[in-house]
């Protein structure tokens, strides 16, 4: 399956990148899941998306509050806390 | 209902009589304009790059206005947001309300900002004399916004 993953902001910037396509060889994943692998990168990876730091996950352009399993070409953002208006 | 996420500037005078014209029911508009200041947390600010997600954003800012609509008797709601690079006395943001009484819209027009400022997913980075960086969240932000949760559940009992 594919998950299309965006970064935003300062979690765009630390991570040197604004979206990437994740191929798995599953047939289903979660959010957090997903954002484990991730930090199992290591490195920047590891840091940026930390369980204590203040990260936001949106899922299909839908704010995430808990985990959320995800369909084949899902949409998963990661980033800092809102500061608009 | 309008909901704009846009470089450009906008007209408030103009945005408001849009509105006004619009129905004439309505006999409250209450409007709020966010701007760029020219310090923050001690520092001089020089300009202000607003980041947003494409697509998120307009679907959040709809949502916000949609649950405004569900909680109050609206005649017309309006979101306007900027982003990219902004410079002190630069507007941000507008938001207004029209309803048939001011109280309402009043409400309607906080509700909006206290929901915009922790929902719709824009990021500010501010320049100032010691480099860029990013704005961080504020807890009285969330406070806000929390308010309209107490308020609703006093309301239930």
């Amino acid at each position: 399956m594919k998950i299309q993953l965006k970064f935003f902001a300062s979690v765009r910037e630390k991570l040197g990148c604004g979206s990437e396509v994740l191929e798995l060889d599953v047939n289903s994943v979660s959010a957090h899941q997903v954002r484990d692998l991730l930090i199992s990168r290591g490195g920047v990876w590891a840091e940026v998306l930390a369980p204590n730091k203040a990260l936001r996950m949106a899922c299909n352009q839908q704010m995430l509050n808990g985990d959320v399993t995800l369909q084949d070409g899902a949409e998963l953002a990661f980033f800092p806390p809102v500061t608009g208006g | 209902m309008k909901i704009s996420v846009q470089t450009s500037d906008f007209d408030v005078s103009n945005e408001l009589a849009i509105m006004r014209s619009s129905n004439p029911a309505i006999g409250a508009v209450v409007n709020f304009v966010g701007l760029v200041r020219d310090r923050n947390d001690g520092q001089t600010v020089s300009a202000m790059e607003l980041e947003h997600y494409p697509g998120m954003t307009e679907k959040s800012l709809q949502a916000i206005a949609e649950q405004a609509q569900q909680r109050w008797n609206l005649l017309d709601v309006l979101i306007i947001h900027r982003v990219g690079v902004l410079q002190p006395k630069d507007q941000i943001v507008m938001v207004a309300a029209a309803s048939a009484h001011r109280g309402e819209a009043f409400a309607a027009c906080e509700f909006m900002m206290d929901y915009l400022k922790t929902e719709a997913p824009f990021w500010k980075k501010e320049t100032t004399p010691e480099g860029e960086r990013w704005v961080d969240a504020r807890e009285s932000d969330s406070v806000a916004k929390h308010k309209w949760n107490a308020s609703s559940s006093e309301l239930q009992k």
